[in-house]
């Protein structure tokens, strides 16, 4: 059965086509990878699956529910962790946690003991009750991870969840996300730059560059297909060798869509 | 519920950890009461007008409530900045409770601010004889209903605005002329009637007149239609800005 399907969803801001006409669907139980160059897509993508972004055309359905019509009923069915920082910096590590529990209805001893278990796999424990404000920009990373497994959803979206954290931190949280998908039947929808990672534990992978989705298989058949011998040189040869600038974010193009309108 | 209520909490929390912001909007009502209360009271009382303090301290408690109603509601603009809104907006929990949440927290807050001015006031010098235990609860009353209004409305504009820039905007444009077109600082009668038109559709102007009612007696409009024009406005504005925050995208 497909947990998520998205049928030729295109998302424009203004001239600028972020994301042109992609399908794709995701199996209940999966770990896909959805992997590209910065500024292929991938985030407007997670976006607009996690309800956050209408698309301007196209369909998804997450667990059977329209995110744009049936917003409530898809976010139920999901938990993310994101891309860039989205913690409160005038709260304790703890108190984020905690108001991330009651926000998706964990029930109080649960969420006790999982934060307890998370916050010491991220090493953070220790430091549960100090303002978030005060901490580098890792162990917000981390803390961030630790919130996003807090509740047991459907389906996780991990938007590059271990960038810039060390092998072993990145090794203990793959292993417990591993661990989930094998327990609860939990799908793993995720992006990364390391393609080793994706190497390791996606079992398919899309490969979107331009908007478009450009290569879909298992690790295994991509490699085949390109002649590679690891995922990274398949992801090279499919996506080339061009170096991308990050590109702006959907509020940036609309604040630039603004600006010519003479809004601002 | 209790997604409501940690929203609520998280606002308190937020509001109780800043000390500056609690120190700094202190500063400008306690300027307002010394230089404005002392320095026009002689001229108000050879007026005729009475004791220009009891006048004027309703006033710039609801001057209070007004900056940090509207700011708390202002703080999405932060939240969207910082990143939190996302973790609220992804939630399966419906906007309208994030909503009601949010403005309860900022109406709690602004309370608090109304309050501490009026200690403030009774520190120096405002002593109104009409007041009791039972006519402070109503002015509690009012200051609530102002509260809800303008984090409601704060809500609603800064859902339409994804930056910074447009806070300068907000207070000169709407916050300034909210309070000093409002009766807060003069009385209403007798006024040009271009000023009179303005300070009847203002919203804060029921406001200011039921709270100054309530501590001093001193009163234009009557209890009614102030708390029917602040209750009335109060539940658009919170419809208005339910709405507008439902259609907030990242």
């Amino acid at each position: 059965m497909d947990i998520i399907s998205v049928k030729n969803l295109t998302k424009k801001f203004g001239d600028f086509i972020a994301v042109d006409g992609i399908s794709f669907a995701v199996e209940k139980g999966e770990i896909f990878a959805f992997l590209g160059p910065n500024g292929a897509g991938k985030s407007t993508t997670i976006k607009m699956l996690t309800t956050i972004l209408s698309p301007t055309s196209g369909e998804i359905l997450l667990d059977g529910h329209n995110p744009l019509h049936d917003a409530l009923q898809a976010r139920k069915s999901f938990g993310i962790v994101f891309q860039d920082p989205s913690l409160d910096d005038e709260l304790t590590a703890y108190e984020n946690i905690e108001f991330h529990g009651v926000l998706y209805g964990v029930p109080r001893e649960t969420g006790k003991q999982r934060a307890e278990q998370l916050l010491k796999i991220v090493e953070l424990w220790d430091r549960k009750d100090e303002l978030v404000k005060n901490f580098s920009g890792g162990m917000k990373r981390r803390l961030e991870i630790a919130r996003g497994l807090l509740h047991h959803p459907k389906i996780l979206f991990l938007d590059e969840p271990t960038q810039g954290l060390d092998p072993q931190t990145r090794n203990h949280i793959w292993s417990y996300i591993q661990d989930l998908n094998k327990k609860e039947g939990i799908t793993i929808f995720f992006t990364t730059h390391y393609m080793e990672e994706a190497e390791k534990v996606a079992g398919r992978v899309d490969v979107i560059d331009h908007g478009h989705i450009v290569a879909e298989g298992t690790p295994e058949e991509l490699k085949k297909k390109t002649n590679a011998a690891s995922l990274e040189e398949a992801f090279l040869s499919l996506t080339g060798h061009d170096i991308r600038d990050e590109s702006a974010s959907g509020t940036d193009h609309m604040r630039t869509m603004g600006r010519a309108w003479g809004r601002h | 519920m209790q997604a409501i209520y940690i929203i609520w909490l998280r606002q308190l929390k937020r509001y109780l950890r800043s000390k500056s912001r609690i120190v700094g909007s202190l500063g400008q009502p306690l300027l307002f009461l010394v230089a404005l209360g002392f320095g026009l009271g002689p001229i108000f009382q050879k007026a005729g007008g009475g004791n220009y303090l009891d006048f004027l301290a309703p006033g710039v408690i609801a001057m209070g409530i007004l900056f940090t109603a509207l700011f708390s509601g202002v703080e999405i603009i932060w939240d969207r900045q910082f990143g939190f809104l996302k973790e609220t907006l992804v939630a399966p929990v419906s906007r309208l409770k994030i909503m009601i949440g949010r403005t309860l927290g900022g109406a709690t807050v602004a309370m608090i601010q109304g309050v501490v001015v009026f200690v403030l006031a009774f520190l120096i010098g405002f002593r109104p004889e009409y007041l009791t235990v039972g006519t402070f609860f109503l002015a509690l009353v009012f200051m609530f209903l102002i509260a809800v209004l303008f984090t409601a409305l704060g809500t609603a504009i800064a859902s339409q605005l994804d930056d910074m820039q447009g806070f300068q905007l907000i207070m000169n444009f709407v916050v300034m002329p909210l309070f000093f077109l409002s009766g807060a600082l003069f009385p209403t009668e007798g006024l040009p009637s271009g000023i009179a038109l303005v300070v009847k559709i203002n919203p804060l102007s029921y406001g200011v007149d039921g709270l100054r009612h309530a501590l001093t007696g001193i009163a234009s409009f009557g209890f009614g239609i102030d708390f029917g024009v602040l209750a009335g406005i109060t539940a658009l504005l919170v419809v208005l800005g339910s709405y507008l925050f439902s259609k907030i995208q990242i």
